[in-house]
């Protein structure tokens, strides 16, 4: 019995490697989004010119919405685009853009070459705005039920299985639950 | 040559590293003192183990002039910190706050300590008391085997 206490360190030593092996599969990009449950923030951002509608908090109420943050300049949001564009052509899910540090003729122009799954963007010129939604790497994608609450929040771009997965479950969810 | 000396000298002094761009600068100097301050505090999200302070990245920018600019308009250190860990977390404190979730991160070290301690005092109590055991088992000699150990003794000498 007593001699059980050598076993001991072996078990801890066990017990930290197992824990360390673990991490190696966590993404230290992914952070916990502080807003998750609350409402978004308080905004309202022009449209790009010549868009008839921008973005603000009015705009996000009443149906489930995907808001995703995307930039011409940024190379993940190309690829993730054909995703984004599925989800709203396909999936019939309401998608609204936030256009975040661009210039705008060159968002206009990336639109034009990618296509434009986005009911409305909202032009965030000093990123002041994506402050507010806690954004600090483009592409970002949140979730909102309909009341305008933040439920889900995805950093960097969307791949299939995050959408087969994550998105459209909680989609299905919260179209059912009010 | 001296000179020489004293530009290889300066060359070697390190500067003190700051990413802080002289037109984010506030003209106030308490205030710009209190904004350095809160900036070594707060995480640079894009390159994580750096501040805001330290840091080159637009987002550490950014929030720079958002916590000089909150500054300004009368906020104290503890609602600039509030203002930013409302949008991202308790992440972006570099000094994790000491709460139900971090209880463990901040007390797990004197906990482990403790044990420890506890551990080693009764290791060594426990050899102490072996000891004493040990000496207290052994049986006086008896009357024969003090005879062969003082024959053995004087043999030895002779």
């Amino acid at each position: 019995m007593r001699r059980l206490i050598y076993l001991l360190p072996l078990l801890l030593f066990v017990g930290v490697g197992v824990a360390f092996l673990r991490g190696f599969d966590r993404d230290p990009r992914d952070i916990p989004s502080a807003l998750i449950d609350k409402p978004a923030p308080d905004f309202s951002l022009p449209p790009l010119p010549g868009y008839k509608e921008g973005l603000s908090n009015a705009t996000l109420k009443g149906d489930v919405t995907l808001v995703n943050v995307f930039a011409s300049w940024c190379i993940p949001c190309k690829a993730e685009h054909p995703i984004i564009t599925r989800l709203a052509r396909e999936q019939g899910v309401t998608v609204r853009g936030i256009n975040h540090k661009d210039k705008a003729e060159d968002a206009i122009a990336w639109l034009k070459r990618n296509g434009d799954p986005y009911a409305s963007i909202g032009v965030d010129l000093d990123g002041r705005v994506s402050i507010d939604w806690g954004v600090y790497g483009v592409p970002e994608t949140f979730l909102l039920d309909r009341q305008g609450r933040i439920r889900f929040k995805h950093v960097g771009p969307l791949t299939p299985q995050v959408v087969d997965e994550q998105i459209l479950p909680m989609v299905k969810h919260l179209r059912s639950a009010s | 040559m001296r000179a020489l000396l004293l530009a290889a000298l300066l060359a070697l002094t390190p500067v003190a590293a700051s990413a802080v761009q002289p037109d984010e600068v506030l003209k106030d100097p308490a205030l710009e003192g209190r904004a350095r301050e809160i900036s070594k505090d707060l995480r640079c999200l894009v390159c994580q183990n750096q501040s805001i302070d330290d840091s080159n990245a637009p987002l550490a920018r950014d929030l720079r002039v958002l916590v000089r600019e909150r500054l300004t308009a009368g906020d104290s250190n503890e609602q600039v910190l509030g203002f930013v860990t409302d949008r991202y977390g308790d992440y972006v404190l570099l000094r994790p706050p000491f709460k139900a979730t971090t209880l463990f991160l901040w007390i797990g070290p004197f906990v482990i300590l403790a044990i420890g301690g506890v551990v080693t005092a009764l290791y060594l109590r426990g050899r102490k008391g072996a000891t004493v055991v040990a000496g207290g088992d052994t049986a006086p000699l008896t009357e024969d085997e003090r005879r062969r150990l003082d024959a053995l003794l004087r043999k030895d000498k002779a």
